[in-house]
């Protein structure tokens, strides 16, 4: 299977061994601009690990990673860490904003990690914590905000620079249904409006559901649910 | 009361249950409580181990006080002292000579060696098979048969030997006739300089261990507070959920014991292989007393208990959660300061003391310095809390250190507050030493120019026979470039016994004359008054042309051998002349042909040498050519100045405190700060996942140590100089202020930081790397981040 | 449920007669609803009208007469099929879900692949849901809402049978 033409981030037999235990064994994966990718499968199945080497964060045994038309195995992991920097925006499940920093302070750490200057970035912060409406909670801690809230500060801190792909691992995970729907509503809208490509790890139904297809996660073989329909 | 011991027993099973996390909890409690308590023990066994130490010194003493021989008997042994240097150690050399079945054995002998036969110490032994020793085993001339016991060393690597002899005659300076060994010689009395030096010595070495084995105990806070929470949730009061808490610190504080003991013991088997400043101890001599043992044994736990209540004070334990009281109250500085001025209160009255003698009360010196100290501890948080929330800006790595450290200033306090108590310490004791080695530190008036080795003859109808023989031999020794002509010296006085006034009576060729004085002129048969000299009054009164004086005149009621001598008619005059050795030479200087022969039976003799610095054992060679000759020369060196000995030690006391207190400081900074890190695995994971660099992270762990540091350490130095500046007045001492040591105390603190950062970057940059599960912050809550602290080691 | 898919799947691994059929359906998939014979007769009798069983033989025993059915390539094919087509997601479908599960352990089948099909068709659906709910007002939202959620139970059932798919296969062939 080559490289599906016209996409933005692909991969082909992706292998990746933990020790004796093999986390991927052969995967493969694709997205275009634009689109909404849903990675699901069981616990263990080797979701994550796809994730992790899809956004450059471990790189695999084997196997190709494609970004615009980059090869991601080739390059250092300064280049792939200044390429998250600058092209991926991410969102966990938890444990992902810094409890020290104001929510804003929060939201505009990769812009300033990309170099911008304080004032600026939190302005620019500010106007995504708008869209995502948790402009209210600028000022306040982490710690002082609910979980839904926070995530919603998260999906404003993963898009703050625009990324083209967005990376969500369980991203509604911690949250109940409802701040789960409103979190990938406006994740997924957000997205869509500036063309970024959404990753989603996710075992939720309901959660997939938002979006375009899914590619199912086995033992570590995937399985691109479109293809074989 | 049943209530209490359940809570408390439960509080200890979690201590050590809880599976590899609780574990490894337990373990960073012990280590870090045990390094304090072993360290606390060995400085309580110093003092022990130093008194040992003399004690086996003083019982094998054989110096005699009386001048009188004693009479030959069946129960008696000639000794000669016989100590030399080698290579700069200290030998300690005696030639002894039973005289009969009923002898006294020194300490560490089971029998006497043979005529000719040497016991050694075992570090002598070692060190005369090492090879390149063949200097010291000429000098010693002998058959090596055995080893000296523990018991007659003050310590392992003492170099010591007893040589048998069968051809000693005793003449009083150093070669007695003795009945026993050992004597109950009073003690020195204690300089109250210093005692203070080495109280408050033992005071900044022991509290920053206190310090530490506060800081110890809240190793693994937060899981803790969680742990509390789940209790209480299934029903434990609040009082109860303190009290398990306290049991467990408790627990934590028993095994450090433990942990303590064995280190302890460990660093007493290891105790005889360091020698430190020519001091080196014996296990057995490592023992603190059982009194200050069962001390240590109480007050750990029970400190562990304190601290984990009072830093629970501000803490609402809730069931769903640890609440810390909102907004923790500000930090308020009026009680903090009352610590410092209580301290400095207590230690006023005693201002200028140390000059007229007067004791130091112990207790007001300890409690005022200790409260100084902990003052530092008490000031630090509420420093550190008002410095940081004023900070701002600046890069992202720095933002997030400064960020940090507002949100909780109080346990980076807590990091720094033994390194500051400990700088604070070293800088007030730097100050003390510098002020108060003047006084110790001796102008000797030696000219080591001039000669750097002194050798002098003990009186005996061979002095001149042996000061040529050396000559000759001194003149074949290599290094040596100067030897002066050789003198013989005696006394001169009004009588023969018990005389009133006496001078000196120095005899040599011309030449060797010319070195001592200023001669007018000379020629073999001329007499010489030496005129001026330094305190000398005697000579003028004797200085009769043509009178009579004594030569060699007894003292007390020993038979006189003094020698009747009759002045020549004309005395000439000479002018005084500093030696080599300091002072100048006074009375009679003869020349040989005016001396008697029969005087020449009881003479000393003394030649100065001069040795090439650049031929490396030059000296060595000097003292085993002597010795050959004459076992019984002194060769001492010549320097500018001294040192009195006991300062020595204190000194080195304390660089040994020092150095172990900075080191354990380093390893609980380290532990905390690799804690704190485990702690925050999942978020360094996210941060890495959206692309921070390492140098940013690391650059904000480097902050976050080095801006309390920066803190403490400015804390330390105020206080240190403080601290100083009453200690001096104390000891009515001017006061100056040693800045290159004030920089280096606080270099080495920052440096001790710099350190731990760098070791801490590691497992950093380990953590930032995806580990062998996926990194923790995309995980599932059923694997919380802390449970494998192994990492990916 | 087609009862005919699930006797033409429990022939696949051997001949049987009618009354045993009738038995091993009883003991898998009938619980406490046991077929009646007479549907099982009238089965087999337009599965043999359509080619996909055959009479492998008859049995004259003490009693009635017994056939002997055996399953036809063509049969084979038609469970293959079956097994292969997700059903259209709605509520209460596990009891079909169940069978196809068992039937592919049974007959040596990758049930994962099963369970990732029908998943894929239930997310088909769920998309549309939650499209119109996302368009739609209040009303709509709630009723897409609780389609989505009863379509979500059935595919956490799936995950669920699928992550225990080794000790159903264990069970059901030793049974």
């Amino acid at each position: 299977m080559s490289a599906p033409a016209g996409s933005l981030l692909s991969a082909q037999d992706l292998r990746k061994a933990y020790g004796p235990t093999a986390a991927l064994d052969g995967a493969h994966f694709s997205i275009h601009a634009g689109e909404v990718v849903a990675v699901m499968g069981p616990s263990g199945s080797g979701k994550s690990t796809l994730l992790h080497c899809l956004a450059g964060i471990v790189p695999p045994d084997a196997g190709t990673i494609t970004y615009n038309g980059r090869e991601l195995s080739g390059m250092s992991d300064a280049e792939r860490s200044a390429l998250r920097r600058s092209d991926f925006g991410f969102v966990f499940q938890f444990g992902q904003l810094v409890p020290e920093l104001s929510c804003v302070e929060n939201v505009a750490l990769p812009l300033r990690l990309n170099g911008a200057k304080r004032k600026e970035a939190e302005r620019t912060a500010l106007t995504w914590m708008e869209r995502l409406e948790v402009d209210d909670l600028a000022k306040k801690r982490p710690g002082e905000v609910s979980g839904g809230q926070g995530q919603r500060v998260a999906v404003a801190r993963s898009l703050v620079t625009g990324p083209r792909v967005l990376f969500a691992d369980e991203p509604t995970g911690a949250l109940d249904s409802l701040n789960g729907e409103r979190v990938m509503q406006l994740l997924t809208d957000a997205a869509r409006s500036t063309n970024a490509a959404v990753v989603l790890v996710t075992h939720e139904a309901r959660v997939a559901a938002y979006s375009d297809r899914e590619i199912v996660v086995r033992d570590g073989k995937s399985r691109d649910m479109e293809h074989v329909l | 009361m049943n209530g209490w011991i359940r809570d408390l027993t439960m509080g200890a099973r979690f201590a050590v249950t809880g599976g590899r996390e609780g574990w490894m909890r337990a373990v960073l409690t012990a280590v870090g409580v045990g390094l304090g308590v072993a360290l606390l023990l060995v400085t309580t066994a110093i003092p022990n181990a130093l008194q040992s130490r003399e004690i086996r010194g003083e019982a094998r003493d054989d110096y005699q006080m009386s001048d009188q021989v004693m009479p030959k008997g069946d129960d008696t042994v000639i000794v000669a002292q016989v100590d030399t240097v080698f290579r700069g150690e200290d030998v300690r050399g005696r030639i002894m000579q039973p005289e009969g079945a009923e002898a006294p054995l020194p300490p560490g002998l089971s029998a006497y060696p043979k005529a000719g036969d040497v016991l050694v110490s075992p570090a002598l032994a070692e060190l005369l098979k090492s090879g390149g020793a063949e200097l010291l085993d000429r000098r010693i001339d002998g058959k090596v048969v055995g080893t000296i016991g523990d018991d007659g060393l003050i310590g392992p690597h003492e170099l010591s030997y007893i040589k048998g002899a069968d051809d000693l005659v005793p003449t009083g300076y150093r070669m007695h006739r003795l009945d026993s060994f050992g004597t109950d010689a009073q003690r020195e009395e204690m300089d109250p300089r210093l005692l203070l030096l080495t109280l408050i010595i033992f005071i900044v070495l022991l509290m920053p261990v206190g310090v530490f084995i506060a800081t110890a105990v809240r190793f693994g806070g937060e899981r803790r507070d969680r742990r509390l929470a789940a209790l209480r949730l299934i029903g434990a009061d609040g009082r109860m959920a303190r009290r398990i808490a306290a049991g467990e610190a408790c627990a934590g504080a028993l095994l450090g014991l433990v942990v303590g003991g064995g280190l302890f013991l460990a660093a007493r088997q290891l105790a005889p292989r360091l020698q430190v400043m020519d001091i080196s101890v014996f296990s057995h001599d490592l023992a603190p007393a059982p009194a200050l043992v069962v001390l240590v044994a109480l007050a750990v736990p029970a400190a562990a208990v304190a601290v984990t209540l009072f830093a629970l004070r501000g803490v609402v334990i809730e069931p769903l959660g640890v609440v810390r009281t909102a907004k923790p109250s500000r930090r308020r500085l009026w009680w903090r300061l009352l610590l410092p001025v209580a301290g400095l209160a207590l230690l006023s009255p005693m201002i200028g003391k140390g000059n007229e003698n007067g004791d130091f009360n112990q207790w007001m010196v300890t409690s005022g310095v200790v409260l100084l100290l902990v003052g530092i501890t008490a000031i630090l948080p509420w420093l550190v809390e008002a410095v940081v929330a004023r900070l701002g800006g600046g890069a992202v790595s720095w933002q997030l250190a400064v960020r940090r450290l507002q949100l909780s200033s109080g346990s980076a306090a807590r990091l720094v507050n033994g390194i500051a108590v400990a700088v604070a310490g070293a800088i007030a004791l730097q100050m003390l030493f510098a002020g108060v080695s003047s006084y110790y530190t001796k102008e000797t008036g030696e000219d080591p120019a001039r000669a750097d080795l002194s050798l002098f003859l003990p009186e005996s109808p061979d002095t001149f026979r042996q000061l040529a023989e050396q000559q000759r031999a001194l003149r074949e020794t290599p290094g040596v470039t100067k030897v002066t002509a050789p003198v013989a010296q005696t006394v001169a006085a009004d009588r023969a016994v018990d005389p009133e006034g006496n001078a000196s009576v120095t005899s040599g060729s011309c030449a060797a004359l010319r070195d001592l004085a200023g001669l007018p002129s000379c020629k073999d048969g001329d007499v010489f008054q030496v005129v001026g000299a330094e305190y000398d009054e005697e000579t003028p009164k004797l200085a009769k042309p043509g009178g009579t004086v004594y030569l060699n005149p007894a003292y007390g009621t020993s038979k006189s051998k003094a020698l009747r001598w009759q002045l020549p008619a004309q005395l000439k005059e000479a002018t005084p002349k500093a030696a080599p050795g300091g002072g100048e030479t006074s009375g009679f200087l003869v020349t040989t042909g005016a001396l008697p022969e029969a005087a020449r039976q009881s003479m000393t003799g003394h030649v100065y040498v001069k040795t090439d610095p650049a031929v490396a054992d030059a000296r060595d060679e000097v003292r085993t050519a002597v010795a050959q000759i004459a076992p019984l020369t002194e060769v001492n060196q010549l320097a500018a100045t001294e040192r009195s000995q006991r300062f020595d030690s204190i000194r080195t006391g304390l660089f040994v405190g020092a150095t172990c207190v900075l080191l354990l400081i380093g390893a609980s900074l380290l532990v905390s700060q690799l804690e704190q890190l485990r702690e925050r695995r999942k978020l360094l994971a996210a941060l890495v996942a959206f692309g921070t660099r390492r140098r940013t992270l690391s650059l904000s762990v480097l902050w976050q140590t080095a801006v309390p540091i920066a803190l403490g350490l400015l804390l330390a130095a105020g206080v240190g100089l403080g601290l100083g500046v009453v200690l001096l007045k104390m000891v009515d001492t001017a006061v100056a202020v040693d800045w290159p040591s004030v920089l280096a105390m606080t270099g080495i603190g920052a440096g001790v930081v710099l350190a731990v950062t760098l070791l801490s970057l590691p497992p950093l940059l380990r953590m930032m790397r995806p580990a062998r599960r996926a990194p923790q912050g995309t995980s599932r809550p059923d694997e919380g981040a802390a449970q494998d602290p192994g990492g990916a080691a | 449920m087609s009862i005919g898919h699930t006797l033409l799947g429990l022939l696949e691994s051997g001949p049987r007669h009618g009354y045993d059929l009738k038995r091993a359906f009883d003991e898998k998939f009938g619980h406490d609803k046991p077929l009646h014979y007479g549907q099982v007769y009238s089965t087999m009798s337009r599965l043999l009208k359509n080619g996909l069983v055959e009479v492998d033989g008859v049995e004259a025993g003490g009693g009635p007469e017994r056939k002997r059915y055996a399953i036809t390539e063509a049969g084979i094919t038609d469970v293959q099929q079956w097994l292969a087509t997700p059903e259209k997601p709605e509520p209460y479908l596990s009891s079909t879900l169940y069978t196809k599960v068992v039937l592919a352990l049974l007959t040596g089948r990758d049930a994962g692949d099963l369970l990732d099909t029908q998943r894929s068709e239930h997310l088909r659906m769920m998309r549309i849901l939650t499209d119109r709910k996302r368009k739609g007002d209040l009303a709509d939202q709630l009723i897409c809402d609780h389609a989505l959620f009863h379509l979500e139970a059935d595919l956490r059932w799936l995950e669920l049978t699928a992550a225990r798919l080794d000790k159903l296969a264990k069970a059901v062939t030793e049974g």
